[in-house]
């Protein structure tokens, strides 16, 4: 079987001698007109006058696009219609598109999108978490609260309580290629629309409404992006939207891409959030109860802040098992980028708070952090007794948990004990530099928490040559989930993957696409290609007669061995169908968001990390010496890949908690809005030793080849980094650290400086 | 007429002074290739390799690379690397085999660096690949590629011989020599001078800016050279920062670890000295080290020369010692024993912007402090040294006490600002720690995080 072994990135070879084509780079026809945005240069307030004269004068210019000049819906929002492709008088952040230049070159469009004469009636932005709490402006008509158990009782009856806050920044994707889209007007009014785009049929759906078409006259077509990491699940659609239009009304070919600093100042990035949290816990530190109220930076539109959220509630209990719980989240409306979906989509946010209180807990009891965790690890399996099943705050029974294996599993390979006196022997010797060490777990809930994106199809060709042509709906973004895919056909066909093609995703192909997020791409297009496979074998097998094997190459029967060529050319000239589509739908979920309760997830994936570190406790410079991981793939479909996703997931992880920081001035600018002042992680920045091992196990729950999904959870890894810069400053001094993210080089010598006096 | 190799195939064009090779590769010769990340220097998804008369193949930005900085030399782009016949680069093979793509859209420019390296056999990948960003890896598997291709021989198809492009005429102005680029400068006193154009070119990638007249100074080789005398050390104006970070690890082994953190190897390539000084930016790098070296400046404009402590060349924020016309020549750096500690504070610890860089040279000798020159950049309008903290050194004992007080005159030095790359209150603090740090470096302590090891 092709699968559960590993095999390079099908484009590979492509991307090492520059020929993997990405949208920026695809021919284009004669006459193709660029666009670019111009912005708002405030963050609050109304247009008072604006003058586009020069804008219109500019060298190259072939139209100039107000919210006037578009012909139907002026919306590129995900959820709630609330977001302007052009603003209509109303400014909502610094940098809002106000107005199109289309243009015939890159450079003449940016250069024109300069000259646009605009006054403002300017209003006092809503900036921060602060701000928007005490003006009540927010998303939803009040907080969402899911609870489990009794919390006011559990703190009250406590033998031990703390409570603390933390602030927790957002970070950029930073995807390498930047958002970039090309609409093709056709005949008829239709269009198709190449964009770097997680959703194609968001596009579909968006560009059709701002065309006042159906959705069958947009067809959007995807063969791969340089990366998105969630910044590409709905931040796409305003360029589509743009070209689409801008096409339509000139009759040619139209494209655009942001300029890097154009796509950091107008997009949105991971929330940023306020947790605070009271706790009340044993002397063994077990939590007795644990009230967080959530606080999420959602920027000026909805977006996807709703569900966004809701999952940082869902995984504000990580891997512990909570008796007594209440999780209050305020979903804020501000003055600033939209922010969106990002790897672990809420997620991170959710898991780092709980990981603080168990630091913080720790501390307090003056325990090793990881006593503290393990004893509130949710039981596993085979010490789940009887009837009742250990449950989330959300009510979802937990039944598949693997963490005190795994722990028990990573404090050998990383020899956890013995670093960790060795961390408090060396800090004893250096009063300047300081080590510190942490092993910190992750339980992801696998699934979208809208039920309804838990499917997938599939559409696979057999050519009478024996060759397999296949889409699917999802997206390749880098994560090499067109490579796991083949490997799941060519199992299905017993072949080799190097006889299976992948094209470009295609809403012509495949409709009615989920995103590719929530790290569902290959359980869910896995399964609808396995299922599109099996009926072509079923096919050739009914064709052929009796018990059919496929493996090897070979198409074996009770009575003869055909090679699969053979076999599918016998099948082509006695006219049995060799295409098909195949579906699927995620089994057993259901969720009511409101109440907060059900299953939300089909199973939860599940690993550790092991961090150390040292500090300078004169500037606060640090670094990550080694990281031990220990990830759950389940029975993983390309363990090397899962490896790749596991380490580049793990340094986003920590790059956001360390080196990437956000910074806005007091008018609402964003200041690092490139990659010379955001800094995400470079080469020397990765762990000096960096071990990396997949559990072996097989996902109970009834997956793509009983794999799990790998996408997201490993960025939680991070977390350890976070935690044992905690733990080296802690070593300064007798209070908590009470450390904030990210901890730059800053807020490291601020928490030294606070402990020590 | 502009004349160069690229990928092997001379290429006659024309072109504007400030259209960048990023752009004449992507929209004028298809080669789609090489990408566009940042446009501005500081992801390397645009690296390309370029080798100049001197033979060495470099690394180096083509999004801020100005087609006329190309003039005989020769290009390589990631099209390039690969065999004639399709053959791929040993770096290209083994990130393949080792997974060192995933999206696939910073490769180029990371097979690019890498193969520049593995040319030059150069084995210090972090510091080779420092100014490669990649999102998606993690960057281990790039490392283990590039550690994997070590051994492999060179391909022959690497080689440019770029013999036949010497002595061809170009439309623009390229001063060949210093005397040259005074009579341009002082026909043009309001031009503009590219050296490297890492600078310059944001002027024109994303302030737009449109620039007159310009002239490129690549071909200036006597404003290149580096030459030792007993004396003091001339460095050229044109010295690029990679020159100067070879020729500093003996003398001042702690200004090149500086160095070595200036930027990237793409920009340090291209980067020369005397754009660093003359750009006035209060975050340069260079400016600290040299003042406590207690360097000298030297200007020319037309026929007449000055020469002048180079603290005093910047004298606030934006404003230079400079008249029309006049540009930086050389620095001359004196001969001395080394004290020099430099000390580089960023977000980031390579290919970062300065928030502080503490440049410290101070001799003692039978426990007392003998001389001392303290300079910083990050912590007002210009680099500027700590003059009240050199007088709270000067012929005090070298103790954590003498410490303690000269740290307090670090307030009376510098009122910083706040950025977003640090706080007041941080500069401040940071500039104090530095010190504390130098005392602590010379009585024994362990100081630095990147000499740690797990």
């Amino acid at each position: 079987m092709s699968v559960h072994t590993s095999r390079p990135h099908d484009s590979g070879t492509l991307h090492v001698t520059g020929a993997a084509r990405y949208t920026d780079d695809i021919l284009t026809p004669a006459n193709t007109l660029h666009l670019a945005f111009g912005l708002s240069a405030i963050a609050k307030g109304r247009i008072d006058k604006i003058d586009l004269g020069a804008v219109e004068g500019a060298e190259g210019v072939a139209a100039v696009l107000t919210a006037r000049d578009l012909p139907f819906e002026n919306d590129v929002s995900p959820s709630i219609h609330d977001e302007p492709l052009l603003s209509t008088g109303a400014i909502h952040y610094l940098g809002q598109p106000i107005f199109i230049v289309v243009a015939t070159s890159h450079l003449a469009a940016r250069k024109a999108a300069r000259l646009g004469e605009i006054t403002y009636k300017e209003e006092t932005p809503i900036l921060t978490i602060d701000e928007a709490m005490a003006a009540d402006s927010r998303f939803e008509d009040g907080p969402r609260i899911y609870a489990k158990g009794d919390i006011e009782a559990a703190l009250n009856d406590a033998p031990h309580r703390l409570s603390g806050s933390m602030e927790i920044g957002g970070q950029e994707h930073f995807y390498l290629e930047g958002h970039a889209a090309l609409a093709l007007p056709q005949d008829g009014g239709e269009m198709v629309v190449h964009a770097s785009t997680q959703h194609p049929t968001e596009i579909q759906h968006k560009v059709a409404d701002a065309l006042g078409t159906p959705m069958n006259a947009v067809r959007v077509e995807v063969r791969r992006m340089g990366g998105g990491f969630g910044g590409k699940e709905s931040q796409g659609n305003a360029l589509c939207v743009a070209c689409a239009v801008a096409a339509k009304l000139t009759g040619w070919p139209c494209k655009m891409r942001y300029d890097r600093d154009d796509d950091m100042i107008i997009t949105g990035k991971r929330h940023d959030f306020r947790i605070d949290y009271d706790v009340g816990f044993d002397e063994t530190g077990k939590l007795v109860g644990v009230d967080f109220i959530q606080y999420a930076k959602c920027g000026w539109a909805q977006d996807l802040s709703l569900p966004v959220a809701d999952r940082a509630m869902l995984h504000s209990d990580n891997a512990y098992l909570l008796d007594h719980a209440r999780i209050t989240s305020h979903r804020l409306k501000t003055n600033t980028q939209s922010n969106t979906a990002f790897r672990g989509f809420g997620g991170p946010q959710g898991v780092l708070g709980i990981e603080r209180v168990m630091d913080h807990v720790a501390h307090h009891l003056g325990l090793d952090p990881l006593k503290v965790r393990r004893v509130n690890f949710y039981p596993s399996a085979a010490r789940i007794s009887g009837n009742t099943k250990p449950t989330t705050p959300y009510g979802m029974e937990v039944t598949d948990s693997i963490l005190t294996e795994m722990a028990d599993a990573l404090e050998t390979s990383s020899d956890y004990h013995a670093r960790r006196a060795a961390v408090t022997e060396w800090n004893a010797q250096n009063p300047i530099l300081k080590k510190g060490i942490a092993l910190t777990p992750v339980k992801f809930g696998i699934s979208f928490t809208l039920t309804h994106l838990n499917q997938a199809g599939a559409l696979v060709h057999v050519y009478q040559d024996g060759s397999i042509h296949l889409n699917h709906g999802g997206t390749e973004m880098g994560q090499g989930l067109f490579t796991k895919v083949a490997q799941v056909a060519a199992s299905v066909f017993g072949v080799s993957p190097d006889t299976v093609q992948i094209t470009a995703t295609d809403t012509g192909k495949v409709p009615n696409t989920s995103a590719t997020a929530a790290s569902s791409g290959t359980d869910l297009n896995g399964m609808a290609v396995k299922a599109a496979c099996e009926t072509i074998c079923d096919r050739i097998a009914a064709h052929l007669g009796g018990e059919v094997t496929f493996a090897n190459g070979k198409v074996i029967t009770p009575t003869r061995e055909l090679t699969f060529v053979e076999a599918v050319k016998d099948a082509y000239e006695n006219r049995i169908s060799l295409s098909a589509t195949g579906f699927y739908a995620t089994p057993d979920v259901a969720w009511d968001r409101i109440k907060g309760q059900g299953r939300p997830f089909f199973y939860f994936a599940y690993g550790m990390a092991v961090t150390e570190v040292v500090i300078d406790t004169l500037t606060g410079e640090n670094r990550i010496l080694r990281a031990d991981i220990l990830h759950d793939c389940g029975a993983s479909l390309n363990p090397d890949l899962d490896i790749g996703q596991i380490e580049g997931g793990y340094v986003q992880g920590a790059g956001w908690l360390t080196t990437e920081e956000l910074v806005w001035d007091s008018k609402g600018a964003l200041k690092t809005h490139a990659p010379a002042t955001y800094k995400i992680p470079c080469a020397s920045d990765r762990p000096d030793i960096f071990n990396v091992s997949l559990w072996d196990g097989e996902n109970p729950a009834q997956t793509i080849y009983r794999s799990k999904a790998v996408g997201e959870p490993p960025l939680m890894l991070g977390i350890s980094a976070l935690m044992a810069l905690s733990d080296a400053i802690a070593s300064c001094g007798y209070t908590y650290p009470a450390l904030d993210a990210p901890a730059t080089a800053e807020r490291v010598l601020a928490a030294v400086t606070k402990i020590k006096t | 007429m502009l004349t160069f190799l690229l990928n092997g195939e001379i290429v006659q064009t024309r072109v504007s002074g400030t259209e960048t090779l990023l752009d004449f590769l992507r929209e004028r010769m298809g080669l789609t290739g090489t990408k566009e990340g940042c446009n501005e220097g500081d992801c390397g998804a645009c690296s390309v390799i370029v080798t100049g008369p001197e033979g060495t193949a470099e690394a180096m930005n083509a999004c801020i690379l100005f087609m006329p900085q190309l003039q005989g030399r020769a290009v390589r782009t990631v099209e390039g690397i690969a065999g004639p016949d399709g053959t791929l680069h040993p770096v290209q093979e083994a990130m393949v085999t080792h997974h060192g793509s995933q999206c696939g859209f910073c490769t180029p420019g990371f097979i690019a660096s890498m193969a520049a390296a593995h040319t030059n056999g150069a084995t210090d990948h972090e510091d080779q690949l420092a100014g490669n960003l990649c999102r998606c890896t993690g960057y281990a598997p790039i490392i283990r590629a590039a550690e994997a291709a070590e051994s492999a021989p060179v391909p022959a198809w690497m080689t440019d011989d770029i013999s036949m492009l010497a002595d061809l005429p170009s439309d623009f102005a390229m001063p060949d020599s210093s005397d040259a680029l005074a009579a341009w400068y002082a026909d043009h006193p309001d031009g503009t001078l590219i050296g490297g154009a890492t600078d310059v070119g944001l002027w024109v990638t994303k302030q737009l800016r449109e620039l007159e007249d310009v002239a490129f100074l690549s071909g200036c080789t006597d404003l290149k050279q580096i030459e030792v005398s007993e004396a003091e050390i001339r460095i050229g104006a044109a010295c690029t920062i990679s020159q100067v970070l070879d020729a500093m690890r003996t003398p001042h082994p702690s200004f090149a670890e500086m160095l070595r953190r200036y930027g990237s190897v793409q920009v340090r390539n291209a980067a020369t000295i005397g754009g660093n000084i003359a750009n006035g930016s209060p975050i340069g790098d260079s400016p600290p080290a040299l003042i406590s070296l207690g360097a000298a400046l030297h200007l020319r404009q037309g026929d007449t020369r000055r020469q002048m402590p180079i603290e005093d060349f910047f004298i606030e924020y934006g404003k230079q010692d400079r008249k029309p016309g006049e540009f930086v020549e050389a620095m001359t750096i004196p001969r001395q024993p080394d004290t020099l500690r430099c000390y580089k504070l960023s977000k980031r610890f390579d290919q970062d912007i300065s928030a502080v860089c503490g440049c410290f040279n101070v001799v003692v000798a039978d426990g007392k402090v003998t001389s001392v020159r303290i300079a910083f950049g990050g912590m007002a309008g210009t680099p500027k040294r700590a003059t009240h903290v050199e007088d709270a050194l000067t012929s005090q004992s070298w103790t954590q006490e003498t410490i303690d007080r000269a740290v307090q005159e670090f307030a009376k030095d510098y009122t910083p600002m706040s950025d977003m790359r640090a706080s007041a209150e941080y500069r401040l603090k940071s500039a104090e720690a530095m010190l504390h740090r130098l005392y602590a470096e010379s009585i024994g302590t362990a100081t630095n995080v990147l000499e740690v090891q797990p």
